[in-house]
């Protein structure tokens, strides 16, 4: 009974603090809502260039053209052989025939030269579409599969692929680095708005170690504090965010100028966001706190 | 054994100032007695030994058979739950009526509503504020703020009562009233130190007096008074 008493009067103790200094309390949702804005707006932001350089990184495609004087036996066995490489994310076929009509439909030209061969005489090569799964590996990836027997030549865009793999992977370091920063950042802002806060109590903190609170009994209503704190400055955020971005995503369409860049669909990633913001809200709020009184227990 | 014992006790503070130097004395249960000395003989640092605001820098400090020399930070509480304190300057919350500032100090405990508010309200009346509980420290004079302070001291019945400068605030009359309240706690068996330099309340009462003078504990005498050679 008394633990539960005393548990009790600690969260009521923490809401009670939350509106008996209000303005304080204001000044620290505040902060915590504004540095939460930038939080999820960057978080948004590598999510979607992140996406961007995975779908690129995707579309790449390792072209394995199969000797003419190959039989159906030995095609079939050079997919069998590829399959068994690692890094081989999928394979598909394409007949020298398909190639033809593709080409063929794609431009009148092309569809001219080409139609003065048929079946027999086609003069392309059969092929298979490799696709990896990591595209850094791809140059190795490729260069396996050229000693295959019956393969003519791969091809993949050797030497661009690699420097855009490069490039995406300098791009998705420096975005990490930036959230994680102003994550950093944030928690530094809200857990010192929070010190300057119980500054102005330490009058109280003083009287409840005068009269014979424990330390643990003194922070722990700081500590429910911060979490009331945290969540509410979470809120707007949570709702700027959300809401901005399934606006912005519906008004263009999902795509950013051009069918290549399209937008990460915000039912993907709009609950882990609400959960990081909150989370860092509540947590950063919650310790900040802590160590906040943890200051004034010496007295 | 007493229920002060003091053995030996030397404070140096940090900044090299010596305030106690070699104090040994004891106070048995149900002891009332004044600490007596100019500004800077040591006597607040006596006090806040009592109830660990400062740690001796050598010697032995026991409070109801707890060694504060060796007390850590975190079991401070210990000692302080068996002491009551009140200070010259109330150190009210001013956000919280008289009767919150006085259940503050029991609901650490843990106990039931209705607990908390019978001894709350005894303390009240035994101090004589019952009409005033609902009211907010910035609406009463410094006499009935010190007697708030005394309220929220005695609640939880401890067995020391420490006193600093209770009366230093408040002028010639209240303070009398003060002390007559402090003396009627003292009656009903509360150890009762207090750190004074009304020389006065010290005279009227006659209870024992600790002299101190630049540290050093010059005279110890029961039923003592405030010399005037004492005081220069």
């Amino acid at each position: 009974m008394k633990v539960i008493r005393i548990i009790y009067n600690t969260i009521t103790d923490g809401f009670k603090s939350v509106f008996r200094n209000f303005s304080l309390s204001l000044a620290s949702i505040s902060c915590i809502t504004i540095t939460l804005i930038l939080v999820g707006v960057s978080i948004i932001l590598s999510e979607n260039v992140n996406k961007f350089t995975d779908d690129i990184e995707k579309d790449v495609t390792i072209v394995v053209y199969i000797d003419k004087d190959a039989t159906t036996e030995e095609i079939e066995k050079i997919e069998d052989n590829i399959k068994s490489l690692d890094n081989i994310d999928s394979i598909e076929f394409l007949s020298k025939e398909e190639i033809r009509k593709d080409m063929s439909n794609d431009s009148e030209g092309i569809g001219n030269i080409l139609g003065e061969y048929d079946e027999a005489t086609n003069p392309l090569l059969d092929e298979y579409l490799v696709k990896v799964k990591d595209t850094e590996k791809i140059g190795k990836t490729a260069a396996s599969i050229k000693e295959i027997a019956k393969v003519n030549t791969v091809k993949y865009g050797e030497g661009m692929v690699e420097e855009l793999v490069k490039i995406f992977d300098v791009v998705k370091k420096i975005t990490f680095v930036i959230v994680i920063g102003l994550i950093v950042v944030t928690a530094f802002l809200i857990s010192n708005t929070i010190k300057i806060t119980i500054n102005n109590r330490k009058r109280q903190i003083e009287i409840m170690r005068l009269v014979g609170a424990s330390n643990g009994y003194i922070k722990l209503p700081f500590f429910f504090e911060g979490i009331i704190l945290g969540f509410l400055g979470s809120i707007i955020p949570i709702f700027i965010i959300c809401y901005g971005y399934i606006f912005l995503y519906q008004k263009m369409n999902g795509i950013l100028f051009t069918e290549v860049i399209s937008l990460v669909n915000p039912d993907k990633i709009l609950l882990n966001l609400m959960l990081i913001l909150m989370s860092i809200g509540i947590i950063v709020g919650a310790f900040g706190s802590y160590f906040a009184v943890r200051r004034h227990l010496k007295i | 054994m007493n229920l002060i014992e003091i053995k030996g006790v030397y404070k140096q503070y940090k900044n090299g100032v010596t305030a106690l130097c070699d104090v040994t004395l004891s106070i048995p249960k149900g002891d009332f007695v004044f600490v007596i000395g100019a500004s800077g003989s040591g006597k607040s640092t006596l006090i806040k030994l009592l109830y660990r605001q400062e740690k001796p820098s050598r010697g032995d400090v026991y409070v109801g058979g707890i060694n504060v020399a060796k007390l850590r930070n975190r079991k401070v509480y210990k000692l302080r739950r068996k002491l009551g304190i009140v200070f010259q300057d109330y150190k009210l919350l001013s956000n919280m009526t008289v009767y919150e500032n006085v259940a503050f100090a029991l609901e650490i405990y843990g106990l039931p509503e209705k607990d908390i508010r019978k001894k709350v309200m005894n303390a009240i009346n035994k101090v004589g504020l019952k009409e005033k509980f609902r009211s907010y420290p910035d609406q009463l004079s410094g006499g009935e703020q010190q007697r708030v302070s005394i309220a929220r001291a005695i609640v939880n019945n401890p067995k020391i009562l420490i006193c600093d400068e209770p009366t230093g605030n408040l002028d010639p009359e209240t303070s009398m009233g003060i002390m007559d309240i402090i003396n009627k706690i003292n009656e009903e068996g509360t150890t009762i130190i207090m750190a004074t330099h009304d020389k006065e309340i010290v005279n009227k009462y006659k209870k024992r007096v600790l002299y101190l003078e630049k540290g050093i504990l010059v005279s110890d005498k029961e039923k003592g008074v405030y010399k005037e050679h004492e005081s220069n």
